[in-house]
């Protein structure tokens, strides 16, 4: 599958698309096909994210998953501080993302 | 140290303002990302992984208790409560929000702190040694030179749009703390003749294109200084590569057209500039210097330190460094525990290292380009006290210059450039060496990892160094050895093929097996490497 990433402009948090907005978790993520492209330049035109582009990712049980280690640490947070993630509490949340 | 005086803080709060005025533009939408990208970027944020990132820039790394106290403010409001020095004496925050940015460039301004110089193609902050004012080894305090080069390369018109970034680094002794033949221009200040001068290096650096500055003029006057400077970077500016962002450093010029012919261009520039009365007045001159003068400094001051505590001890012997007043010393604090974060310090420590730069070495601290914080003036009498201190914070390990106190960057962590991750590896090198006796055995260590072949992480300088790469989407870590940023400079030379990360901790612990069952008398690794070659090392890692 292929999902839809950037930035939201006021914060900088990582967010993906949803098919019909966006969310800072992966989870959310919808298959955007061949239609990132026109979704990211209507998007970016109306200032709700901020330098958008199109990633390779693979649908799991437990929600898509970005292909590449950059875009899995940038879904998830840093490795090196569990605290700095999105799911803080869970010390198992970035099992996948190594 | 230097203070701003009423143009400095004018330029200053006028760009915090400019800023404002464009942010507020971008979330309107009246400027698009790609008008607005060199905008922040001149203010020093960037856009990383995670979030954007910005850079405060501190000034050849010098800051007073106030400036410190500020970016543990900054990181406690507005990030999330740590921050990152980093390898060009600056500090990072991670978790910035674009419309907290003008907020905080506005408050780092009540302080004489911005993050000007800190991106793009302009001459950057200038870098130089953290013991300056303070060393023993010392002709003259180099941050006198540093301030002038400040304040003559800010928003200077020429120079603005440079090819490429330009490095600068000024240090005042023969032992280079500062990577000084590392950088665009490295300018060592000796006497000659009792005239004070400038030993001129052009052509350094690090990046995909690792190269040694060249001797470029072996005295310069400081009458001429600034003059000749001006003229080196005139004719980088007139021929420097712009057409291909890998080949616009001015190392690639000076390679391209030879040290020889790049001297006759500046010798025959520095001719036309000199006649444009750049160099300052004596007054301008002596106004900068006097903030430089010596703190007062106890005269009698007691040289003796009661060892009994073994712990303290061996800090003292580790961490602290000969200073030029009897009866004082200069302590690095180093931010390097054991499977830490290099160069990440919270809040609270960055509070705490503020007090007692305040109370203990005259309202003064450095930031290292090994991203470790100084204290440069402390009464040895002062010592123990400090030492507790750091202790109960976590901020003493007994590690400068040992195999632990490693200087990484971000990687991939954090930097949107980098290919693999910095972090992780230190950590675990740290707690493969954790015992502090065997560090001690192994002794003068600089191991540097990069994450990407930007080398923000100074590999190619290190006694060991590590190189993160992207091999088909998977983490892989080239080993060099034999680099030095130092006096003795050297660029690291790759073993062979890279490792994994288990994988390299393990091969730098058969390094330093090959290096100590190979070492003679006093050697460091350095040392050893450079008798015996690459080959013994090679046979462990590869054989």
């Amino acid at each position: 599958m292929r999902v839809l990433t950037g930035n939201d402009l006021p914060t900088g948090d990582v967010v993906w698309w949803t098919g019909s907005g966006w969310s800072r978790h992966i989870e959310d993520a919808c298959d955007v096909a061949d239609q990132g492209e026109s979704i990211a330049h209507a998007e970016q035109g109306a200032r709700r994210v901020n330098v958008p582009y199109v990633i390779d990712a693979t649908l799991t049980a437990d929600g898509p998953r970005p292909a590449h280690i950059k875009d899995r640490i940038r879904a998830l947070g840093p490795t090196v501080r569990a605290d700095l993630t999105l799911k803080p509490a869970d010390p198992n949340a970035g099992s996948w993302v190594i | 140290m230097y203070k701003y005086d009423q143009y400095d803080q004018q330029i200053v709060d006028t760009r915090v303002e400019e800023f404002r005025d464009q942010v507020k533009r971008r979330l309107a939408g009246q400027i698009t990302e790609d008008q607005f990208k060199p905008l922040r970027l001149m203010n020093g944020l960037y856009l990383q992984l995670h979030a954007y990132m910005l850079r405060v820039a501190i000034p050849y790394g010098t800051l007073d208790s106030r400036q410190m106290r500020m970016l543990a403010h900054i990181a406690r409001k507005y990030d999330r409560d740590y921050g990152h020095f980093t390898t060009r004496q600056n500090l990072q925050f991670n978790w910035i929000k674009l419309e907290d940015a003008p907020d905080i460039l506005a408050e780092l301004a009540t302080v004489e702190m911005h993050a000007i110089q800190t991106s793009g193609n302009c001459i950057r902050n200038i870098s130089s040694d953290q013991y300056a004012g303070a060393a023993a080894d010392e002709v003259t305090d180099p941050r006198v030179w540093a301030e002038l080069l400040r304040q003559w390369s800010t928003f200077h018109p020429e120079f603005t749009y440079l090819p490429r970034k330009f490095k600068i680094a000024v240090i005042g002794a023969d032992e280079d703390r500062a990577a000084m033949r590392l950088h665009d221009i490295g300018i060592q200040m000796v006497r000659r003749d009792g005239e004070l001068g400038g030993k001129i290096f052009v052509g350094g650096g690090m990046g995909r294109t690792p190269m040694i500055s060249h001797e470029i003029r072996d005295f310069v006057g400081s009458d001429d200084l600034l003059s000749y400077l001006e003229a080196c970077l005139r004719v980088y500016n007139r021929y420097g590569r712009r057409d291909n962002i890998y080949k616009a450093r001015i190392k690639i010029l000076l390679h391209e057209i030879g040290p020889d012919e790049y001297r006759r261009q500046v010798e025959e520039e520095f001719v036309a500039v000199k006649a444009l009365g750049l160099d300052p007045p004596k007054a301008e001159f002596d106004r900068i210097t006097a903030f430089f003068a010596d703190p007062g400094f106890e005269p009698e001051a007691p040289e003796a330190i009661d060892r009994s505590d073994p712990d303290f001890a061996l800090w003292v012997d580790q961490n602290t460094a000969a200073h030029k007043q009897p009866g004082y010393a200069i302590v690095t604090i180093s931010l390097k525990p054991t499977g830490g974060i290099p160069g990440d310090a919270t809040s609270a420590q960055i509070d705490l290292m503020a007090d007692l730069g305040e109370r203990y070495s005259f309202d003064e601290l450095r930031v290292t380009h090994a991203q470790n914080i100084v204290l440069p003036h402390v009464r040895k009498a002062d010592l123990y006290t400090i030492w507790q201190q750091l202790d109960a914070a976590g901020l003493a390990p007994a590690n400068l210059d040992l195999i632990s106190d490693i200087i990484a960057c971000p990687g991939l962590d954090y930097c949107s450039l980098a290919n693999a991750r910095s972090i992780p590896l230190a950590q675990k090198i740290t707690e493969r060496f954790a015992d502090p006796a065997r560090q001690r055995d192994i002794g003068e260590l600089k191991l540097k990892i990069s994450g990407c072949i930007n080398a923000c992480g100074h590999h190619h300088a290190g006694h060991i160094g590590i190189l993160g790469v992207d091999k088909k989407g998977v983490e892989n870590y080239q080993l060099s050895l034999g680099g030095s940023g130092a006096e003795d400079v050297s660029l690291a030379k790759i073993t062979g093929p890279g490792f994994d990360e288990d994988g390299v901790v393990d091969a730098v612990e058969k390094v330093t097996e090959v290096y100590l069952a190979q070492r003679e008398g006093g050697e460091r690794f350095l040392d050893t490497y450079r008798r015996i070659g690459m080959e013994p090392f090679k046979e462990a890692l590869y054989g």
